[in-house]
């Protein structure tokens, strides 16, 4: 913003207008930055208030299984594989966009969306499977609140991917312009966001509920 | 055939539609008259395109302003007609009389008012105000994400579609306008009204989460060069922390709303009594951010009053930094005081105790503020003028307000008080005497910038005195009865010794009925006769923020050249030292363009909850394909702005100054 007006000593002569406006206003996108993390709080609290229903209702099995009858450590553990590497290759998409490498951008999120989609396929295998056995959603409040958790974050990537989807064309088709690398960046806050919800869920949830 | 049928309907059927309750289908032909009445003068006079083009698609913060007012101020009326049944049935129900309305009817009004009421005539409202005033005040050309607004605006709109549908197709929610479960579970209230309720809020509710993001951004970063936040006017201060709290809590509401309806539709157990369940996290995740949305509400018309203390005393504000440290404890605090709406818990002492201390606390803020204020008019050179007299009007019925809260904050008493009437008193003295008296003092207030001419004086202190008057008359009886112990959403009594009480308190609504026709008259008398009341200056009340500083309606880009701050009162300052807007030198401006993306959107997210609440599935599954694909529509347009052309603004602005000339 302007400093160098105030700076020119206001006492004898304060400017009251600017009049060789800098258009500071409507720069494009000057708020996007701060608009989308004030939107990560937010989703942010529906996870806190998911964690927190999940912590209350954790142990109520109501005679129903137990975590540690129904989690699989190793699927989840390769399933949380995924999901990392899913944002180290988004870390390098990033890289590429500061480069202005159009085409291993691309590559990177196509590497990304395809991590994604592994992992979003290993844990729907993993829901038709607790289903199967009869550890489904309505058995009792300890599933009921672990399965909304869990596909709560499920459907964030889901998400996430359809819009890593969007990107991909707009950026293959109109290039890195400065709105393509922006709405990049907010993906990127928005896809290592989910990662960081992730270990989370890995640690309260699967990892905790093997220990008890 | 009958499964192709319930494909395509779902639950609903000609039994859904209420043709049996003859209050009803009165009302309805009410509106379906009203109703065509207007298309058809809409389309007589060929407004359509000009409301779409203008109005409908518009990202001007103003516009979107005054339309959230017009929908706060039209709701107001649907909730206000439901008061008036609840009061006009508590009045005769006694004995054998058993009234005008069954019990099934009557829990769908209380519960219908008190949303109404809450999230779609204070809502509006407030978040009208905050984008009407918000960007002026800080001398910016629009909100931080102007296509956002509409879609805030619109999804709120789509909420009151769905509640309004409810009283013609199916029936709302007969829990009370919290729906506590198991009451709201599938078993106790299997028809649509609890999934009018979930749907209508979180329709709207994604709306008023991201208006918060967007005015938070807005203040933070679009103010004018020099407005540091210590010299941000104070109406901004508590617009910023309301948005703050809007953030911070509506998402509570919603993921709690999700797993209502995961018990509803899918048949898990968050809330039910069996299989784990637990009702009482309900009751206590709702109010985590029940407790913050009252403070939404109010905080904005504290910062209101505080704006028009100081111009009507022509004075600045007494303790502005104690104000906007106040108004940030109280922020914080409100997010430490929920448990207090339900000691009856059972949580045990300590921690009865604990939530009992929070909330007396957060009276130590707000008495500062009301002591900021009475130290403002003191030895200032008041004008008693419409604002002025609501603040008054505020400022004594707040105060007792406030005491009978923390009355209720001490366990034990609560534990007297708990769901009487004397807690429905004390919370409508609150909002009533709060929210809606400042709405009063700021439609008063800031009508003529928003218009151009002032409103009708003689009108406005009719619904004044009819209004204060009125609430005075229709809760103190309240007040009275809950300290005798009767208990709230009540439909018929036996003990006609207390009819006489509830038909005070019904005349007392009366009286309101009579300040809302005469706000109405007052509007209409105002328009009327508008070339009488015009100001031409911009600046009628001799204000003190900078929304003064430019013409009355304001120019679509409000300021042709950024202000630059260097007081608080920024305007007051100008004035002051004479400062002179240059006359030349303008620049082509940088504008958002109009879209009609909001309305599209909003428009499938209803039929998507329409859909959901009757079991159309086919419905749901389009509309909600459709909201992500309009979405990534939108995204691939990256021609979203446009210049307005030098000319147009030498001309507005020269104009602006041929008529200061004529007015001085």
């Amino acid at each position: 913003m302007s400093t160098d007006v105030l700076s020119a000593d206001p006492a004898k002569n304060p400017t009251y207008y600017l009049v060789e406006d800098e258009d500071h206003h409507h720069e494009s996108g000057g708020s996007t930055a701060i608009g989308f993390w004030m939107y990560l709080m937010s989703d942010c609290l529906i996870f806190a208030i998911l964690f927190a229903t999940y912590g209350v209702l954790g142990t109520s099995y109501a005679g129903g299984p137990t975590p540690r009858e129904i989690f699989e450590l190793p699927l989840v553990a390769l399933n949380t594989s995924m999901l990392l590497l899913s944002s180290i290759t988004y870390g390098f998409a990033m890289i590429a966009m500061e480069k202005n490498q159009k085409s291993s951008t691309l590559i990177w999120l196509g590497i990304t969306g395809l991590f994604g989609l592994a992992f979003l396929s290993i844990e729907l295998y993993e829901f038709a499977n607790l289903i199967h056995e009869g550890a489904g959603p309505q058995r009792s409040a300890f599933l009921s609140s672990f399965f909304t958790l869990v596909g709560t974050h499920g459907l964030h990537v889901t998400f996430g991917s359809i819009w890593l989807v969007t990107l991909m064309v707009q950026v293959g088709r109109f290039g890195l312009i400065e709105a393509n690398k922006r709405r990049l960046m907010c993906l990127s806050m928005f896809w290592h966001f989910l990662d960081v919800v992730w270990i989370g869920v890995f640690t309260f949830v699967y990892l905790l509920g093997v220990l008890r | 055939m009958d499964n192709i049928i319930k494909t395509i309907f779902g639950r609903l059927s000609i039994e859904s539609l209420p043709i049996h309750e003859p209050i009803v289908v009165g009302t309805f032909l009410g509106v379906a008259v009203g109703g065509i009445a207007v298309l058809a003068l809409i389309t007589k006079f060929k407004l359509w395109g000009y409301l779409w083009k203008e109005w409908f698609t518009t990202v001007d913060h103003k516009r979107i302003g005054i339309m959230y007012m017009i929908l706060g101020i039209v709701m107001l009326l649907r909730g206000f007609a439901d008061a008036l049944m609840m009061r006009g049935q508590q009045a005769i129900a006694f004995g054998d009389n058993q009234g005008f309305l069954n019990s099934h009817h009557y829990d769908q009004v209380f519960t219908a008012h008190g949303v109404i009421m809450i999230f779609f005539v204070a809502m509006p409202i407030i978040t009208g105000l905050m984008n009407y005033v918000v960007p002026l005040q800080i001398g910016a050309r629009d909100v931080s994400f102007p296509y956002l607004n509409n879609l805030s605006f619109w999804m709120t709109a789509g909420g009151v579609v769905l509640v309004m549908a409810s009283l013609f197709i199916g029936e709302f929610a007969r829990t009370g306008w919290l729906a506590f479960p198991p009451l709201s579970e599938l078993d106790f209230s299997p028809d649509v009204g609890v999934d009018y309720y979930i749907w209508a809020l979180q329709v709207a509710g994604v709306g008023t989460t991201l208006s918060g993001i967007n005015l938070i951004a807005t203040i933070i970063k679009m103010r004018a060069p020099g407005m540091t936040m210590m010299k941000l006017p104070v109406f901004c201060w508590t617009s910023l922390c309301a948005n703050v709290l809007i953030v911070a809590s509506f998402p509570v509401l919603t993921a709690t709303l999700v797993l209502l309806s995961l018990d509803r539709y899918v048949g898990t157990n968050f809330f039910t009594n069996n299989l784990g369940g637990n009702p009482m996290m309900y009751v206590n995740l709702i109010w985590i951010w029940g407790h913050p949305e009252v403070y939404i509400l109010i905080l904005p018309l504290f910062g209101v009053f505080s704006e028009v203390t100081s111009t009507f005393s022509g004075k600045r504000l007494f303790g502005y930094t104690s104000m906007v440290y106040a108004t940030i404890v109280i922020t914080i605090l409100s997010y430490l005081v929920w448990l207090h709406h339900f000691f009856t818990m059972g949580s045990g002492a300590s921690v009865n105790s604990f939530f009992g201390i929070t909330t007396m606390v957060i009276s130590i803020p707000t008495g500062a503020k009301i002591f900021n204020w009475l130290f403002t008019m003191y030895k200032g050179r008041i004008r008693f003028e419409l604002p002025m007299m609501w603040t008054i009007a505020f400022m004594l019925t707040f105060t007792i307000g406030g005491m009978t809260g923390v009355l209720l904050a001490v366990p034990p008493a609560d534990f007297v008080l708990h769901n009487s009437l004397f807690l429905i008193a004390h919370f409508h003295n609150v909002i009533i005497g709060g929210v809606l008296f400042g709405a009063f003092a700021a439609i008063n207030y800031w009508w003529p910038k928003a218009f151009g001419f002032k409103l009708n004086q003689f009108w406005g202190k009719v619904s004044f005195w009819l209004w204060v008057v009125g609430f005075w008359v229709a809760f103190t009886p309240l007040y009275v009865m809950g300290l005798m112990g009767v208990t709230r959403r009540l439909h018929h009594f036996d003990d006609p010794s207390l009819q006489i009480w509830f038909v005070i308190a019904a005349f007392g609504a009366l009286m309101i009925a009579g300040g809302i026709g005469a706000f109405l008259v007052q509007i209409g008398v105002s328009i009327w006769k508008k070339e009488e009341l015009r100001d031409v200056t911009g600046d009628p009340w001799n204000g003190r923020t900078l929304e003064w500083a430019t013409s009355s309606p304001p120019p679509d880009y409000n300021f042709a050249f950024t202000p630059v701050i260097h007081e608080l009162d920024a305007w007051y300052d100008m004035k002051d030292k004479k400062a002179q807007a240059p006359t030349e030198g303008y620049r082509a401006i940088h504008m958002p363009k109009n879209t009609g993306t909001g309305v599209i959107i909003a428009g499938l997210s209803t039929a998507f909850g329409f859909g959901m609440i009757w079991y159309m599935w086919w419905l749901a599954a389009i509309a909600l394909i459709g909201v992500v694909v309009v979405a990534i529509w939108h995204t691939f347009n990256y021609d979203r702005d446009f210049y307005i052309p030098v000319e147009e603004v030498v001309a507005t602005e020269s104009e602006r100054r041929r008529l200061l000339g004529q007015g001085a």
